[in-house]
């Protein structure tokens, strides 16, 4: 699941410069033509920077992901949901699994990218920062964060770069039935007893600001993205995405007797965009920065896995050190 | 049919897969390669599937509904082997349990395709061709690790050491012994340790781990009878506490 679209560097078309200019412009001429650039591929250096960090941050939230929803499995209410619980939640970690083999075909290892999580250095999609105190709020992200993340993906599977859309468009039908599962979820909570309807409607207050942000701060504010939507890194635009989210999901949300949290949310029928409170951004820049509830919490569960599974790596990789290294299929 | 006799099989053998099931998913986001959180979020699916077919057998004699009788009843009615309620502990430990406790489930359900209870036949069938899969994985696991660096090989053989007295009490007789084999419904404990052992010494020989002699191991058993150790309430609670919040509720 991932937002995408808010961690960016900042770019610069200073940074073309030192690239061969022939060569740029027969790439970016493939890119207008609609073609993959595939792993062998030429591409300006900047490209493979910007996609390394957008798949690498995508795989992050991920695994990451899996963390505050995992905690559920173990208290899942009966079979139907126990089981689905456990298969979504593997279907993230295959998610990640599979990112992290695109990002490698840039030239990035696993081992390094996760050494860059477990460190700081890299990011992860920032709703992961927030808790997960009830049932309600697991269901909440299994409808609603995922509805959000297949936005997103969807529109980035029609991105440039080959190995990551055919992973997305894999990643797009596994997220359809989150969403469905999910969806199945809050709707036994919105219609079941007081006391469930009562925990539903606390998770969507908790949660509907967190999502809001999951998208990325309006565009007005964003980072340069100009020549990353030219390369078709990125597809939409954060506020096309949350536009188009809150167009799907507001009326089935509502549709189940639930209230959000925000007086002001309405569709102004003129410009067919939603008007809503916008999210405090500045608590979105704390968290982003490593202040937000859980992002200590998060990376040191990630960092405790990793330390307990050394010796297991390690011992792995004497008995594979006279294998030959497989480069990831894409 | 000795139905008494049949229903105390169903009953370990649902409660042995729930609860493995149930600390196999407790690794799911925390294994030491992204690969192991699947592959055990894999195999906390197939036991857990596996429990819920079996008692819905247990359903069809006569017991309650599989949510509740997996929900809610406490563990001293609870008749899986003390084996699976173990905490996971170091991946070691969790991956020596699971080759010792899949090979035996694995042989059982083989011998159970022969069950002259048909349902149980049928999906002994199934499950056979699930868990060959869960022993594929242990047994690359313990060749891997039984024989790699020293760390690894001391790791294993302390876990093995650990383990061997609880997995033997999987094999606890069962009061109806005699009276599951004379109908056919099921070869017997003994039958099966036998089987696994060899299956077992099998493997452990291929590795730089020490099997000790089979004799010389102290089974721990009780588990069978709901006799249980400290770590089975605190699962079950875990495991009820949403839906036994709101009685009655559907979710």
């Amino acid at each position: 699941m991932y937002g995408g679209g808010y961690l960016f560097e900042k770019t610069s078309p200073d940074l073309l410069k030192e690239e061969d200019q022939e060569k740029l412009a027969a790439f970016e001429a493939r890119i207008d033509r609609g073609e993959k650039i595939e792993p062998h591929d030429w591409m300006p250096k900047l490209y493979r920077q910007q996609l390394i960090r957008m798949i690498e941050q995508h795989a992050h939230s991920e695994i990451i992901g899996a963390l505050p929803e995992g905690t559920w499995i173990t208290r899942a209410p009966g079979f139907k949901r126990k089981l689905g619980l456990m298969a979504k939640v593997q279907d993230e970690v295959g998610h990640a699994q599979l990112l992290y083999s695109a990002a490698e075909t840039l030239g990035k290892s696993r081992e390094q990218m996760i050494d860059d999580l477990i460190n700081g250095r890299s990011k992860y999609s920032n709703i992961f920062n927030y808790p997960a105190y009830t049932w309600a709020d697991s269901c909440f992200i299994s409808w609603l964060v995922d509805a959000g993340a297949i936005v997103n993906q969807v529109a980035n599977s029609k991105g440039s770069y080959g190995p990551y859309c055919r992973a997305l468009e894999r990643i797009c039908i596994e997220e359809s039935f989150h969403l469905k599962f999910g969806h199945h979820c809050v709707t036994y909570l919105a219609t079941g007893t007081p006391r469930q309807r009562q925990m539903m409607q606390e998770a969507l207050n908790r949660w509907w600001y967190p999502m809001l942000m999951f998208f990325g701060p309006p565009d007005k504010i964003s980072a340069h993205t100009e020549i990353l939507m030219r390369w078709k890194v990125k597809i939409l635009s954060n506020d096309e995405t949350r536009q188009q989210w809150l167009d799907m999901y507001v009326p089935k949300i509502w549709e189940l007797g639930l209230t959000i949290p925000d007086d002001k949310l309405r569709k102004n029928e003129e410009t067919g965009k939603w008007e809503f409170t916008q999210p405090d951004w500045e608590e979105f820049k704390q968290v982003i920065n490593g202040n937000g509830p859980c992002n200590k919490e998060r990376l040191a569960v990630r960092r405790m896995a990793e330390k307990r599974g050394e010796w297991v790596r390690r011992a792995i990789l004497v008995k594979a050190s006279n294998k030959k290294y497989v480069t990831p299929l894409a | 049919m000795n139905t008494t006799a049949l229903k105390e099989l169903l009953y370990k053998m649902a409660d042995d897969q729930l609860i493995m099931g149930h600390r196999s998913s407790e690794w799911i986001g925390l294994g030491p390669l992204l690969e192991e959180d699947i592959a055990f979020a894999s195999k906390a699916q197939d036991k857990v599937g596996q429990s819920l077919a079996l008692y819905q057998l247990l359903e069809e004699l006569g017991e309650a509904d599989p949510d509740t009788v997996a929900f809610s009843r406490p563990a001293a009615k609870f008749h899986n082997s003390i084996f699976t309620e173990l905490p996971n502990e170091e991946f070691d430990f969790s991956i020596m349990r699971h080759f010792l406790f899949d090979t035996a489930e694995y042989y059982r359900f083989e011998l159970l395709s022969d069950s002259t209870y048909e349902p149980l036949q049928q999906v002994a069938r199934k499950f056979t061709g699930e868990i060959r899969y869960h022993i594929l994985h242990a047994n690359e696991w313990i060749k891997e690790l039984g024989d790699s660096t020293e760390e690894a090989i001391a790791r294993m053989q302390s876990a093995l050491d650990k383990a061997l007295p609880y997995a033997l009490g999987v094999f606890e007789p069962s009061p109806y012994e005699q009276k599951l084999i004379d109908s056919g419904l099921f070869a017997g404990e003994q039958a099966l340790q036998n089987i696994w052992q060899d299956k077992i010494s099998e493997i452990i020989g291929q590795t730089a781990l020490r099997l000790p002699a089979w004799e010389s191991i102290e089974p721990v058993y009780g588990g069978r009878a709901g006799h249980h150790s400290e770590h089975l309430q605190p699962l079950l609670d875990e495991m009820g506490q949403v839906i036994n919040s709101e009685p009655g509720a559907e979710w």
